[in-house]
């Protein structure tokens, strides 16, 4: 059937004899990662990732790609080779091995009790 | 503890192998993790066949917001004011960046961007069979931006409670600019309604085109459609199609019917007793002739993709750089 868009008339003969050789590895450029800056005073917050060819154009991208609506105050991008994580058969490094009350706050939650029975201690004197 | 975050796709250790040749210890352990509620990274362990099946998911998925933003995409100069203009250009926008989000969570699987894209302009990649009807008028703009933006939202918001990470990630994201989109399809659609009965006369039409192809959205009657239990219990897929169709339906008929409009099947009502909705037959044969390319628009969506790919490949091939590496995404 004829296309009922006005361009897509308008592009024809040449929209049905397009040559296109495949894509090759890294046609799309490389990838990058993108932190957002909610608030002036907020942390960076990885969103995701984009293909870009530099970081300058990585920041452009990322804009229109992560920064649609949402305000924000500022964009990181990063070339995803360059970070570095641990490895995911190691997440129960992150567990304490050992009683860590002494590094938390709760703790301390006997302070208060040692200082009352000090002062009734004190009173029954 | 110094990890192995960068992957490339040949590092992948079980790429390849069936499910009965996977570690039997890590596919507990994976299956225990989805049991658990956690969701799955992409540096994780996974059974190819879960790395399989959700590359080729995601990809589709991204393809349909490609070549989903076509249909309205060829209004955009024929607005009928400003407003409507600049809605529709964000909403085709959006509909690109989705695209884009999907790639990306699609790759961090091991299918690189090219390969996808490769795959989409041969025509051997599938996308949304809807998105092979004509827009005819500016009606079917808004129907699209209401109906068929509802669907996506019901089959979107389902996925987004699935087990990999990215592509969740992704999901919530998309679901949340998509609401716009109902919006404003949603306020369309009722200015035609309430307009002049020539307004009102094509919106009917639109919807009567449409109906069908909104019918097939869902994917084909469970009796026809194969799912494993496997996929099921990876929280790959959450809910049938028979499923979803029915919740769009729930949602949505008042909605249509408060408008007054005429849905074009005789016999669709919600059955009292089993509280489920019965329709007619929307025409299986016609969804598998449009999956197999004999759309109406078929031909006419790649060779515009193609075109465009085509006349755009000079300026990646100028700013290339020559130190580029490639790695897999994070997310």
């Amino acid at each position: 059937m004829a296309s009922l868009d006005p361009r897509i008339r308008r592009a024809e003969p040449a929209l049905w004899n397009v040559e296109l050789p495949p894509l090759l590895p890294l046609d799309q450029w490389q990838t990058y990662e993108v932190f957002v800056v909610r608030t002036r005073g907020s942390h960076a917050q990885h969103v995701g990732s984009l293909h870009a060819p530099d970081p300058e154009l990585a920041l452009v991208l990322a804009k229109e790609q992560y920064a649609r609506r949402s305000t924000c105050v500022a964009l990181w991008v990063v070339p995803t080779d360059a970070i570095h994580r641990t490895a995911s058969e190691e997440e129960d490094l992150f567990q304490p091995a050992t009683d860590k009350s002494y590094r938390e706050p709760q703790g301390y939650l006997t302070t208060r009790e040692r200082l009352e029975k000090y002062r009734h201690r004190l009173q029954s004197c | 503890m110094y990890g192995n975050l960068v992957l490339r796709p040949d590092e992948i250790p079980n790429w390849g192998k069936k499910i009965e040749e996977e570690d039997p210890e890590k596919l507990a352990e994976f299956e225990a993790r989805i049991a658990r509620g956690e969701k799955i990274e992409p540096w994780d362990w996974m059974p190819f066949e879960y790395r399989r099946q959700l590359i080729r998911m995601i990809e589709q998925h991204a393809h349909s917001e490609i070549i989903g933003a076509l249909p309205e995409g060829t209004w955009i100069t024929r607005a009928p004011n400003f407003r409507r203009k600049l809605a529709l250009m964000a909403k085709v926008q959006d509909e690109v960046g989705h695209a884009q989000l999907l790639y990306s969570a699609a790759e961090t699987l091991g299918k690189s961007r090219e390969a996808m894209i490769n795959d989409l302009l041969s025509g051997k990649s599938k996308y949304s069979n809807i998105f092979n009807y004509p827009a005819k008028t500016w009606a079917d703009t808004a129907i699209i931006a209401w109906l068929v933006d509802a669907g996506a939202i019901i089959n979107q918001t389902t996925n987004s409670k699935g087990s990999y990470g990215p592509y969740v990630r992704a999901l919530e994201r998309i679901c949340w600019e998509e609401s716009f989109h109902l919006k404003y399809g949603y306020d369309s659609v009722v200015y035609l309604a309430t307009g002049t009965p020539k307004q009102r006369a094509m919106l009917q039409d639109a919807l009567n085109r449409w109906w069908r192809p909104i019918m097939h959205f869902f994917g084909p009657p469970d009796t026809q459609s194969v799912h494993t239990e496997k996929l099921v219990r990876w929280k790959v897929k959450l809910a049938t199609n028979d499923e979803m169709r029915q919740q769009f339906l729930d949602m949505y008929v008042p909605k249509i019917w408060e408008l007054g409009l005429t849905i074009p099947d005789p016999i669709l009502h919600k059955d009292p007793e089993t509280g489920r909705w019965v329709y007619s037959d929307p025409n299986w044969e016609e969804f598998w002739q449009v999956i197999n390319g004999k759309g109406p628009c078929n031909a006419e969506r790649l060779a515009v993709r193609r075109f465009a790919e085509a006349n755009g490949r000079w300026v990646r091939e100028a700013l290339k750089s020559p130190q580029a590496r490639y790695v897999m995404p994070l997310a």
